[in-house]
Order: C-alpha cells, then structure tokens, then sequence
C-alpha cells in the first residue's frame, strides 16, 4: 500500500543546507502513526524510489533564491514542475527538479505531493542552521502537523 | 581560406563544467579543443600534513560519483607505504564495495546521460516519457548498486567506513545475503541493458587507441593488477610516472597526460574491455559477444554498450563475492605507521586513478600526488572531436553540436574529478 511520508533532504554538515532534516527531526512524535518520517541525502534514484512508494509526500529542502532567509515558499507540485528557485545543481545535475520530473514521467509522482522551501542564508562547511532557518522549520513543522491531521 | 568557428557554450549530461571549440576550415575540422576551466581544487596541497589515516575520507571528497575509487586508490598506497597486505574477505569486501560503484555510476550513464544521445532527446527526462520501462530499469539498477555502498559503506554518497587496512566496520553474512535477490534482478536487468543497448544505431568511427587498463592474472581488474597498454607497456604502479607525463595546457586546469612511448591514450570502459575480455564473467562475455563487441572496442559510440557489459560483470561478481563471504576477524589490520613512499592505481567506472603518497614516520602526508581517469583522457577525446567531428560537419547546427557533445559524453568524463565541464565552439564556415 503506497504510504504518506514526510521526507526532509540536505546535508546536515552544511549549516541552512540541512533545514529539511532538521524539520523531519522537529517532527518526531507529532504526526500520525502512518505518516513515515524520513531523512534523505536527496540522492535522486533513492528519492525516486520513496516517491514510488508514497500515496501523499511533503518534501522539505533549502533554497538559494535571493529572498529573505527563512523565507518559507509551499509549492504542490501534483500537477507542475517545480519552479526554478535557484536550488543549487547536485551531482550530474540531478537534484530535487529532476528527481520530481522524472517520477512524473515514468508515472511514480505521489497523488499528492507538496515541496516546502526554506531560503538559507549560510551553507558553510560545519556551520549549524542559521537563526532565521531555526525559525521557518518551526513554521514548516507546525503547517505539515496540520495538514497531516487533515 | 574559408573557416568557421562551431561553440558549445555548455556542455551537459557531464560531472562538471567545461567547453568545446572546433575550428573548421576548407570543410575539414583543423582543430578540436576540450576546454577545462573549473578552477584547481587543490586536492593534494590539502592533503599535506594530514594523518595517512584522513586519506580515504578526504580524496573520497573530490566525487560524488566516484568516491570509491578515490577512497581505494587511497587505501592501496597507504597500505603500499605501510607495508601492509589486505587480503581474504577484506580483500573481497573492497572489490564488492567497487561492483557497487561501478553499477550506480555506469548505470546513471547509461540512461540518464548517454542514452538520450541516440534515441534523439535532449535529457533523460524527457526521453523516460517515451521509454519509461528502460529508465525505470536503469534507475532500478543504479539503486542496486546504491544499496551495496550503503551496506558496506554506511551511506550511498562518500561512504565512511573504508580504512587504512580494511574496514571500521564490516557486514554480517545475513546483512550481505539479503541483498542477493535484488542483486539476481540487477543481472537479468544488466543483461536486458546490454541488449537494449546494442540495438541503438552507431556512426562507423573506429579508431586505433592506446587502451592503457589495469591487468590482474585471473580477475576483472578493480583493485589490483599491472598497468598495461595495446602498445606493450606492462609495468607495476610504481614505474607509472616513469612512462607517462602530465603536462600543463593552457585550455584545461586539468593537466594532459601522455605515454612517453606513445603519446595520448585513453583508459576507462573500452580500455579495460579491450585489455581484459578474457577475465570477465562467463555471462558477461556471452552477452558482450551476442551484442555484437568483439573482443575489442574501438568505437567510443559503443562505449554504451561496454559499460552495459561491465555492470552485468559486476552485478555477476557481487553475487559471487557475496556467495563464498565469511566474516572476517577483525574488521581491520592493525596499522604501525613508518616513513616510506606508497604508490597505487586502481579502476574507477572512468578508469584508471593513479595515487602517490610519501609519509613521515608519524604517519603525516609530505606528498601527494593524485592522477585522475578524465585527466588522462583530456587528449584521447580531443582526438576524437578532430577525427569524428567532420562526419557530422554538414549536419544542421544543433545536431552537430549535439554530436560533439556526444564525443565527449562517450568516454563519460567527471571534469570535477580532473579539476570539473562542458561549452563547444565551432569555427569556420
């Protein structure tokens, strides 16, 4: 049975980069049983893979577009790409986009399926999340905790 | 005299950022540069007053595509200036943590980055809307080899449990044995790929290369094994920077390498292929034979059909490594450090990655010295824009363009590991 899942992406070691794993970890115990927490590197076969498997998915990650860090932007991608936010490219140039498209090519895409991003401001080596970051992922947390319970 | 200049501003479906320029005159293509402008990444300065014992974690760093390569590559010299053998499980532990590297790397290749190339689309994306179930495999079997880094690894992307004389932690039997039923998909899929394709249509451009590859007496070569070429070099790792130089171009920040007998060569899937038919699996030679190879691989166009060959190898050998494993001891040797020099080569999915340490008696990196695959193919693919360009000359702007990029892709350069890719300019008429 395909699963409803929140799946935060990133990399912890590098400051705001790690915001959607940070939100997964602030979600722990809140959300109801069914609904699968997962943190993911964002590596795109394995995050295809999770899609595959999910009825209903938010996803979490940070962004680099300019705006305000902290900035919190929802976008359901059910029925669009994603737009281009500037998301830094990962390896091969297959990021969260690609990774999305492709499961909505090959018919993988959840029924529903939501992108939550937070606008970073420091993605240094080490770096722990910044404070304006600290406070969207409360944010992000609080909006997927109801909408969860919907 | 009548000449053109033909650009490809961004090369894409490559590891990092670089260009193409060929200048055309009289209708013949009169000059081909690859163009690597991805500033130095320093790799080896850094390395400089590091413990023996950072090598694999840090020169891991410098792919992340191919981090296991450089963490083997690592390995082996620390362990060559240390006076150390690995062997048994351990041994086989390593070759089955490359399987995994070699599966995810040429398997995202493969469908995602080369394919596209001759079934006419601009990306994998847009190809996976008409040939769903090929990319559905393909991804599939990149997940494979996924799940074998992650198991032996820790994680699927700079695995951290590679070590100096092993491993920090090792699988049990049972961990390693769950993996055997999708390991038998991942072959039977291989081999789907294999035939998949083989059944693509490819320009004649054969070419006589200098194939240089690792040769091991009875195995495939990942680890171990002497450098020998087409041309009849057969020497140890240590005599490697005896027969081929790197020297500085002005059009890449990754240095060019060259035989000193025999100037350019090319490494990497054909090279392997070609020097060591004979030592792949049983299942892998038949298909590479039904698939119309040969025993030699001389058009990099078919160099699709090589990688397809070498992931059902390495799928076949994961399994077998996996069938005969029993638990090591102790997950490591132990490690006494002394002063020495340590020098070894091993087979990444680009081929071969050349590493050179010297050591104080602490244990503390003096020198590094670190020769990756895209660097030493820098010449070998510009020859091949000079000599296979011209073919595609009177086709339509963006179809040339489109197949000087796939000169390039062919040989499935990681410009971030030489350095990082891709813009191509054309001049002439």
């Amino acid at each position: 049975m395909r699963r409803r899942m929140v799946i935060g992406l990133g990399n912890p070691s590098c400051g705001d980069d790690g915001a959607g794993r940070a939100c997964v970890a602030a979600l722990a115990g809140r959300l109801p049983a069914e609904v699968e927490l997962i943190e993911s590197d964002g590596e795109p076969a394995a995050l295809l893979a999770l899609l595959a498997r999910a009825r209903e998915a938010w996803l979490i990650d940070a962004c680099r577009s300019g705006a305000q860090a902290g900035t919190v932007r929802r976008f359901d991608v059910t029925g669009h790409p994603l737009p281009a936010l500037a998301v830094p490219h990962s390896t091969h140039g297959l990021g969260l986009n690609e990774a999305l498209e492709l499961a909505r090519a090959l018919g993988m895409l959840p029924e529903r399926c939501l992108v939550y991003a937070i606008e970073g401001c420091s993605y240094r080596t080490g770096a722990s999340l910044s404070q304006p970051v600290r406070a969207a992922i409360a944010v992000v947390a609080e909006r997927i905790v109801r909408a969860s319970a919907r | 005299m009548p000449s053109r200049t033909i650009r490809v501003d961004q090369l894409t479906r490559l590891e990092g950022e670089g260009a193409v320029k060929l200048v055309v005159r009289d209708g013949r293509v009169h000059s081909a540069e690859l163009r690597i402008f991805e500033p130095p990444r320093f790799f080896e300065a850094l390395l400089r007053g590091r413990s023996y014992s950072e090598a694999p974690d840090i020169t891991a760093r410098i792919c992340g595509i191919c981090p296991v390569a450089y963490q083997m590559s690592a390995v082996h010299a620390m362990e060559n200036a240390l006076g150390i053998e690995v062997s048994g499980p351990l041994r086989d532990l390593r070759r089955l943590l490359y399987c995994g590297e070699w599966i995810e790397s040429h398997a995202l290749h493969i469908t995602m980055l080369h394919a596209p190339d001759f079934l006419g689309y601009d990306s994998g994306i847009d190809m996976a809307r008409d040939h769903a179930d090929a990319v559905r495999r393909g991804l599939t079997l990149k997940q494979a080899g996924n799940e074998i880094i992650a198991l032996l690894g820790g994680r699927e992307i700079h695995p951290v449990t590679v070590c100096v004389g092993g491993f920090y932690r090792v699988p049990r039997k049972r961990e390693l044995t769950a993996l055997v039923g999708r390991l038998q998909w991942a072959r039977a899929a291989a081999l789907e790929t294999v035939h998949w394709a083989a059944g693509f249509e490819f320009p004649a451009c054969d070419r006589d290369y200098t194939f240089v590859a690792l040769r091991h007496p009875a195995e495939y070569p990942f680890n171990e094994g002497r450098i020998v070429s087409s041309d009849g070099l057969d020497i140890c790792a240590a005599e490697f920077e005896a027969h081929i130089d790197e020297t500085q171009v002005k059009r890449s920040t990754a240095l060019h390498a060259q035989l000193r007998a025999a100037g350019p060569y090319l490494t990497g899937p054909m090279a392997r292929y070609s020097l060591n038919f004979e030592r792949l699996s049983p299942i892998a030679q038949e298909a590479a034979l039904s698939a119309g190879l040969g025993r030699r691989c001389t058009n990099p166009f078919r160099s699709i059909v090589v990688r397809a060959v070498e992931v059902l190898h390495a799928c076949d050998e994961a399994l077998r490594i996996i069938a005969r494993y029993e638990e090591p001891d102790e997950p490591a040797c132990a490690i006494e450090p002394r002063a020495g020099m340590g020098i070894a080569a091993t087979e990444a999915p680009r081929g071969l990655l050349y590493h050179r340490y010297r050591l104080d008696a602490g244990g503390t990196i003096l020198e590094a010295r670190i020769v990756p695959p895209t660097a030493q193919n820098q010449a070998a693919i510009e020859e091949d824009l000079r000599r296979f360009s011209g073919e595609f000359l009177t086709q339509p702007p963006q179809r040339l363009r489109q197949r000087c990029e796939q000169l390039v892709r062919n040989h499935d350069p990681c410009i971030s590991c030489a350095t990082h890719f891709l813009r191509l300019q054309l001049t002439g008429p």
